[in-house]
């Protein structure tokens, strides 16, 4: 019988931040522009050109840091990381290394095994390197300097986690954070949260840690998760076969499902830091971090408690509401225009999250905009469409962000209350069912039901239901 | 003894010669590799002096004055570089660098 | 009458007057460049329709009064480690042999602003490494005075333009003593500012941390000048410090009587020229005259400053330099099989044999495991050095030594113990590593008929005090014109 063995992770988390420009020059950070528009002398490495420092992500590392519980370093600088490599146009990377910007801080994560806290090593400031396609006609790189200098922090954890549902748990808790600062987006499959793997297995029991490996390339939750386990498999096997686990940095292939090696004779990994000439040290006074402090916006927790007060939400609706920052904005952003909290907090809960799953979406997807969502809400709570209808115009909704008001005006989708048109289809379908009239008057109460049913098909889901209820009844 | 005083006392092997030349991109022939040993070595020996002095608490300095906190506003100023970004550009392909086949 | 022969301020009146067009000027350098440049080799490109375009250009703004700063209409060199937009800028490396910057420093364009016409790039050791000139890779600068000889460097190229007269001032960088020494060997003025009065921006980086520009001219006046112009608070350069005063011409004074002049003991040790201490002592006794108080002193560690320099200057240069590998710029190898076959090729074709002898150097102490011993142990070297400074300042304005040990040596002479030409930095290096402004100008010549150069070190922002002790100096001698400016 093997023995059991334990997995020990820590996390390094890049997270793009939300600037307008880039760390060092006054470049745009917009995605999606052609190759090389969004680039200067600075961002491209060109001889001469020196760095200037963004002020707000200073701002930003250091709101993460404040709401990670670190400890903001109050004499910080950036540092040279010096490898080459054609996404790193100057062949060395401005980061922190001696002196990072935050340092000792944690957050409270909750899984099946309860709650605990993930230690927080450092945090640090650093640029985004530039962007290589492959261009498969000729079989060569090609180099894009757009995303090169865009600021990013690197969030390094402590060697805390020990499953993958931990490791979720964790970036689930980062992003949120990040997201309610409004730091940065912290969309893994654009890239602007990536995470790196550091993972070792020991024996249970045992107190020293195994050898570590570093995994990169993992861009979604379910790559992340795959990748522990797999890496978590390949490092037992090795021992239990008497082989060394050896450290280094391998690359996570998703469709494989296997990690491979990085290492190459050209990558010494040996990053000559030394303290960046071309930038002066950072000076932060208690003044700047209260400042920074004060203008926190509201974190969920205090959001949660708020929605209970101020708009009587059930416990539940906050927490889910709450749950994802996008959920949260799209509630606030559509009481504002329609007030009925309950029933925004209803369409959220239910229909968005089906259509969103439905379609294999994230919420920061949703596309479609607040005032349209409200007119939908009030439609259907004034009882103007019914249920019916309501639920396939809101489908129209999110999939093309109509306009609900003119939709259901243009295609006639108003509920009918007038009575005549309403007594001709119930007296169409009592001579058409005689069954169910009959089981009715026997006095199954049931067959109603599908008289209504028959009804609401024939006006095509836009009849009043109260109305041919009572017609019905009136007229058997 | 003195011929041992006389000889360089920083010894550089090939393997450093080597690593340092991977580190620095740098790709030296063997004459040229066994004057960088020696000079490394020199020079070694020359810097070696630095070890005479009593730096014990001192503050290693790499600002000579004490200027902090310069900074930017987040403000963009500027537009499409793609042209001066790729003026010089040794090849070009597609508004990007052309670079042997690396995997990103 | 040759306008070359006039400083850069008297000829920049003589504009202003409209004695002289600026058209005039820029042909009449052009024709000594045309005429001097086989034998000394001053330039790396040189901007003929470019400068007198310019010259047209700057003379209709004097005309309509745009213009009126001492300088406008003045032809300019300037060292080939500044980038100037679409002009070609290699730093005398095969790396950048055909490198057109789309931008230009900010120095270059201070001096553009003020009316400067540009001649074109001189030439210099390759990325400011060297101290003769001779490891450019578009050949050895000669110095003026004897082509035998070599002009010093690194800024070899601007000090011998301005001593053959083929440009009426220039711009160089120093490091080491890059404007200074080549200033003595080619019996100019050359001054070097505190660190951070002078934009790096557009600099082609050697040691970060040490560059800095400044102004080489005939004289002090010059130089203030120059100086006046170039010198400001620069948001694209962090390391910019926003002084108090830019006024360096209100040095421009007659009068050291009270000024505190330190001499170093250590300065005037082993290995320096009898000629040259002889000199440089005149210099002493002449302030003395016109009431400066001159005193001896121990300055300590001067011995302790190349090896310090070394370490960081190669260690920041082996970083600033990684980006020259033929991707985005520059010179790529012609064949290669993968991406660092690509690197290695390029870089080792395209830098020459000191590049890659201080790449590899500063590549070493950065690595991992001997960062503490040699990194940390330099910077803390040069914090002790800061503080016999400091304590120096506290009791003299100004502190006077040779610029360089020797007169300027023999062309091939230099380049084969490594050591010994790094030992000739001994007086200049300390003062790039302390931040101080520092000032080179002609005090004789040795029995060769080779210029000795002075060098007036002062503390850090106190320019005008230099400048102040530089200008009483000057006053007791004429300008002594080079053989090559006849």
């Amino acid at each position: 019988m093997s023995k059991t063995y334990e997995t020990v992770i820590g996390l390094e988390v890049h997270v793009e931040l939300a600037t307008k420009t880039k760390i060092f020059c006054g470049c745009s950070t917009a995605f999606g522009g052609a190759p090389n528009t969004h680039t200067c002398p600075v961002c491209t490495g060109m001889p001469g050109s020196l760095p200037v420092l963004n002020k707000q992500v200073v701002e930003y590392a250091m709101a993460v840091g404040l709401a990670t519980n670190c400890t903001i370093t109050q004499y910080c600088k950036f540092d040279r990381k010096n490898y080459f490599y054609p996404d790193n146009p100057q062949n060395y990377q401005i980061s922190q290394l001696y002196l990072p910007i935050c340092r000792n801080g944690g957050v409270e994560i909750e899984t099946s095994a309860g709650k605990k806290v993930v230690g927080i090593h450092e945090i640090h400031m650093e640029e985004d390197a530039g962007k290589l396609v492959h261009d498969e006609w000729e079989d060569v790189s090609i180099v894009d300097y757009n995303r090169s200098g865009v600021p990013l922090i690197e969030i390094v954890s402590e060697p805390d986690m020990r499953s993958a549902e931990e490791v979720i748990a964790y970036l689930e808790k980062l992003r949120l954070i990040i997201q309610y600062l409004g730091a940065s987006d912290c969309k893994l499959n654009e890239g602007s949260m990536r995470a790196d793997v550091n993972l070792s297995v020991r024996g249970v029991g045992e107190t020293e840690f195994g050898t570590r490996t570093e995994m990169k390339n993992l861009n979604s939750f379910k790559a992340i998760a795959r990748a522990i386990e797999g890496e978590r498999a390949r490092q037992i096997e090795l021992l239990e076969e008497g082989k060394p686990v050896i450290q280094e940095t391998r690359r996570w292939d998703d469709n494989k499902e296997y990690s491979y090696a990085m290492r190459s004779k050209e990558d010494a990994q040996d990053y000559r830091y030394f303290p960046e000439p071309d930038l002066v040290p950072i000076s932060i006074s208690d003044e700047w971090i209260a400042r920074v402090k004060a203008r926190q916006p509201e974190m969920r927790t205090e959001k949660m408690e708020r929605y209970q007060r101020e708009f009587g939400l059930p416990a539940y609706d906050a927490e889910i509401l709450t749950g994802d920052k996008a959920f949260a904005d799209l509630f606030e952003a559509t009481v504002a225009l329609c007030g009925r909290p309950k029933k925004v907090s209803n369409w959220i809960m239910v229909e968005t999250i089906r259509m969103l799953k439905d379609n294999g979406m994230d919420p920061d997807e949703i596309s479609f905009s607040p005032e349209h969502f409200a007119k939908l809400v009030e439609l259907a709570d004034e009882g103007a469409v019914t249920n019916t209808v309501a639920k396939e115009v809101f489908e129209l909704v999110f999939r093309e962000d109509i306009d609900p008001d003119a939709y259901v005006e243009e295609k006639g989708l108003k509920t009918v209350s007038d009575e005549g048109a309403l007594r001709a289809a119930v007296e169409k379908v009592i001579a058409e069912n005689p069954q169910s009239v009959e089981d009715y008057r026997n006095g199954k109460e049931k067959a109603i039901g599908f008289l209504v049913g028959q009804t609401m098909k024939a006006m095509k889901g836009k009849a009043n239901p109260g109305l041919v209820n009572q017609l019905l009844r009136e007229l058997l | 003894m003195e011929d041992l005083k006389t000889k360089q006392k920083n010894v550089i092997s090939d393997e450093t010669i080597e690593y340092v030349g991977i580190l620095a991109k740098l790709e030296l022939s063997d004459e040229e590799k066994e004057r960088a040993k020696r000079d490394m070595g020199e020079m070694l020996d020359y810097i070696d002096k630095l070890n005479e002095l009593d730096t014990d608490g001192v503050e290693p300095m790499s600002h000579v004055f004490p200027v902090n906190n310069v900074f930017r506003e987040d403000v963009v100023t500027n537009g499409d570089g793609s042209e001066a970004t790729l003026a010089n550009a040794p090849e070009r392909k597609d508004q990007g660098f052309k670079v042997p086949k690396t995997i990103g | 009458m040759d306008l070359m022969s006039l400083t850069a301020v008297e000829l920049g009146s003589r504009i202003k007057a409209g004695e002289v067009t600026a058209e005039e000027a820029a042909q009449a350098a052009l024709d000594a460049i045309e005429k001097k440049e086989k034998a000394v080799n001053s330039f790396v490109t040189v901007d003929r329709e470019g400068a007198l375009r310019r010259a047209a250009e700057v003379q209709k703004k004097i005309n309509d009064g745009t213009l009126t700063g001492p300088l406008a209409g003045v032809p300019v060199a300037i060292k080939d480690n500044m980038c100037t937009e679409g002009l070609l800028t290699t730093c005398s490396s095969k790396i950048l042999y055909n490198f057109v910057p789309t931008y230009t420093a900010e120095a270059v364009r201070r001096l553009e602003q003020a009316g400067a016409v540009i001649l074109g790039k001189t030439n210099m050791d390759e990325f400011a490494m060297g101290s003769t000139t001779e490891t450019s890779a578009f050949g050895e600068t000669k110095n003026p005075w004897n082509t035998e000889h070599v002009p010093g460097g690194s800024s070899g190229g601007s000090c011998a333009a301005v001593a053959a007269e083929e440009c009426s001032y220039a711009l160089g960088s120093d490091t080491g003593g890059s404007i200074r020494q080549p200033s003595s060997f080619c019996g100019v003025t050359g001054l070097k500012p505190t660190y951070g009065t002078v934009s790096r921006y557009g600099l082609i980086a050697y040691g970060s941390s040490l560059d800095q520009i400044g102004p080489i001219a005939k004289d002090v006046t010059d130089c203030a000048t120059i100086l006046e112009v170039i010198a400001s608070h620069d948001a694209k350069d962090s390391t910019s410090v926003l002084r108090d005063d830019y006024q360096f011409t209100g040095a421009l004074v007659d009068d050291v009587a009270g000024m505190r002049i330190g001499v170093p003991r250590d300065y005037f040790g082993e290995g320096l020229d009898p000629e040259v201490r002889e000199a440089v002592l005149h210099v002493a006794e002449e302030l003395k005259k016109k009431g400066a108080a001159v005193e001896e002193f121990d300055l300590s560690l001067v011995e302790y400053a190349i090896p310090a320099y070394y370490v960081i200057a190669c260690a920041e240069a082996s970083s600033n330099l990684a980006r020259f590998d033929g991707v985005k710029y520059g010179y790529r190898t012609g064949e290669y099989e993968e991406l660092h076959g690509m690197y290695k090729k390029s870089r080792s074709e395209g830098f020459g044999a000191e590049a890659k002898r201080r790449i590899m150097l500063g590549s070493f102490v950065l690595s991992s495991g001997y960062y503490d011993a040699y990194y940390l142990k330099a910077l803390r070297t040069k914090a002790l050095i800061k503080r016999a400074f400091d304590k120096a300042f506290a009791s003299y304005d100004v502190i006077l030594g040779p610029a360089a040990p020797t007169t300027a040596p023999r062309l091939g002479e230099s380049l084969a113990d490594p050591i010994k030409m790094y030992l000739g930095d001994i007086y200049t290096i300390a003062v790039n590593l302390a931040g101080l402004p520092g000032i080179s100008l002609p005090c004789g010549k040795d029995k060769n008929g080779l210029p000795i150069g002075v060098q007036l070190i002062g503390d850090c922002f106190q320019e005008k005090k230099i400048i102040r002790a530089a200008y009483a100096f000057e006053r007791t001698r004429s300008y002594e014109h080079s053989p090559m400016a006849m």
